[in-house]
């Protein structure tokens, strides 16, 4: 733990409850994700991991019925505080969700989106930044032959990456995965996680994953959640060799959950 | 024992195949009844209709008190009124569904607009031909003409407009707005940029079904915009038109001579029909293009 905490914090969640409508999702979850890292929430169906990782950019604002009490802090903000412009937060939070959503657009339109809605108008900028980002999620040889066809002529694995390239092209601080490799083939999850190792170098990330082993994988610090608390967290290989609680370790061997 | 369970198993299953024959037959005969309904009616239309399709009757405007001579300022007349009615429907009709779906909490106030508009899509068309008379025509002073007229057939065909553009919104998968809003795209950004391109086919879908009823209507013209006959065709909006269904209605019920303009009567239906599936068909290409180009 003394490692934790001598690095830098991108984002801290204090004291987060979250109700969807009556019903606690998450009760007083504290966590801290740090600089350039990738953190795993892990946990059984329903335990608040999704509603954790979609407060982090204030998606859950878009379900009626949703209310937050305590702060996250992005930097030194609180993102729920009042007067926070939620359009401005998620430019600097992006995400990936579980099933690749790409537009019915092209490839390259689907990039270039993220820098159209900025109000980027420059042709020379625009190419500069789908190539980058495409390159940086490990596509563009596959698809810079195919840049004006539509997207949803890929496989679901290059999918997933013009997803993750989407979301690079507006440069984020912050990357939140939310399972992003569940609707995909063993090949595909794994250049998925190779990816997720390479991006850490620039972005931080957080990741949601059902598989334990991706978690054990590609994560630098695991948080293991059940029934809406955060029973541990710790560094990934602490939490998957010697856990403190007794519930992680039934979870992580398959015990329960 | 073991063969009387077999025998009993084999009984049960020709029961149900039976039982399956005749449902889907049943099925299947209601679906053919429905095809056959359109293919009888224009062919009906058709063949009594034919016979007077000619050059002149396309091109020509009545004559001899409308016994002989063409349907011109007819054909023309129900152009300009059911497009008339679509520019003045779709961007309402367009924007009040973005709003309901898009934008509008749920609540009693949703629940007001949408019965609102369900309730007016039950009312009978006559009474929106009294309506257009009373508010466009006489109390906003259009007086009978190609605007008034397309107002009112414009307020019949909101409620399709507006029931199939929000089916239409509602079908664009939930995770294109997330994704778009995860990149901080604002919420008419999204809506401007993916929601209502993904939506296009339907919303086309839903102004053809109202182009073909505004194309259709009588009571909703006849006080508002159709006149019995005029030779010249009209050179603004505020002109009165003939329009086809009027027309038929006047040949078929008013004219002096209604058995011996039957075939008149027919090819003007014919042309009608063919006006309606023409768009129906331009759209449909149309759509299906904008489908292959995802």
């Amino acid at each position: 733990m003394t490692q934790m905490v001598s690095q830098e914090i991108i984002m801290s969640v204090k004291n987060l409850n979250f109700y969807y409508g009556q019903f606690p999702a998450l009760h007083s979850v504290s966590i801290d994700f740090l600089k350039n890292r990738v953190t795993a929430l892990i946990g059984p169906s329903g335990c608040g991991k999704s509603t954790l990782l979609r407060c982090l950019n204030r998606m859950n604002d878009l379900i009626p019925g949703t209310r937050v009490e305590g702060q996250v802090l992005f930097g030194e903000t609180n993102i729920y505080a009042p007067g926070i412009d939620v359009v401005n937060l998620r430019r600097h939070i992006g995400m990936v969700f579980q099933k690749p959503n790409p537009f019915p657009k092209t490839v390259f339109e689907n990039v270039a989106y993220g820098l159209r809605i900025n109000g980027i108008r420059d042709r020379r900028i625009i190419e500069e930044k789908v190539e980058l980002s495409l390159k940086s999620s490990a596509l563009w040889d596959e698809v810079k032959d195919r840049l004006h066809q539509s997207a949803l002529g890929l496989s679901g694995g290059q999918q997933q990456r013009l997803c993750i390239a989407r979301a690079l092209a507006v440069e984020p601080l912050v990357l939140l995965m939310d399972e992003p490799a569940s609707a995909l083939d063993p090949i595909a999850t794994q250049k998925i996680e190779d990816l997720i190792q390479l991006l850490k170098d620039t972005y931080s990330i957080v990741i949601v994953t059902h598989n334990m082993q991706q978690a054990a994988r590609v994560s630098d610090f695991t948080s293991f959640f059940y029934i809406g608390n955060l029973i541990e967290m710790d560094q990934t290989d602490i939490i998957f060799t010697r856990p403190k609680l007794k519930q992680t370790s039934d979870y992580i061997t398959g015990r329960f959950g | 024992m073991k063969a009387s369970e077999f025998s009993s198993i084999s009984d049960s299953r020709k029961r149900r195949k039976a039982m399956e024959f005749i449902v889907f037959l049943f099925f299947r005969i209601s679906a053919l009844i429905c095809s056959f309904g359109l293919v009888i009616i224009v062919g009906f239309i058709a063949v009594k209709g034919l016979s007077s399709i000619t050059w002149t009757f396309l091109t020509q405007p009545p004559v001899k008190m409308m016994t002989e001579g063409g349907i011109l300022p007819c054909i023309m007349g129900t152009i300009y009124l059911s497009l008339g009615a679509i520019l003045i429907a779709v961007p309402i009709g367009v924007a009040s569904a973005v709003y309901l779906t898009e934008y509008a909490a749920p609540g009693r106030l949703l629940r007001a607009i949408r019965l609102g508009i369900n309730n007016l899509a039950g009312i009978p068309s006559v009474i929106f031909g009294l309506f257009g008379l009373a508010f466009f025509v006489i109390y906003l002073g259009m007086g009978v003409s190609i605007l008034a007229g397309a107002c009112t057939l414009s307020a019949l065909t909101l409620p399709v407009v507006i029931s199939s553009t929000e089916e239409a919104l509602r079908a664009v998968p939930q995770t294109y707005r997330e994704a778009s809003l995860g990149l901080g795209a604002t919420k008419w950004q999204t809506i401007y940029r993916v929601v209502l391109p993904s939506a296009l086919p339907g919303i086309l879908t839903g102004t053809i079904l109202g182009l073909g009823r505004a194309a259709g209507e009588t009571a909703p013209i006849m006080f508002t915009a159709a006149v019995f006959f005029t030779p010249s065709l009209p050179s603004s909006i505020f002109d009165e038109v003939m329009a086809l269904p009027y027309h038929i209605y006047v040949l078929a019920t008013a004219g002096t001579e209604i058995e011996k303009t039957r075939p008149l009567q027919f090819g003007t239906a014919l042309v009608l029909i063919m006006l309606v599936l023409g768009l129906n068909l331009v759209a449909i290409i149309y759509r299906s293009k904008l489908r292959r180009r995802k």
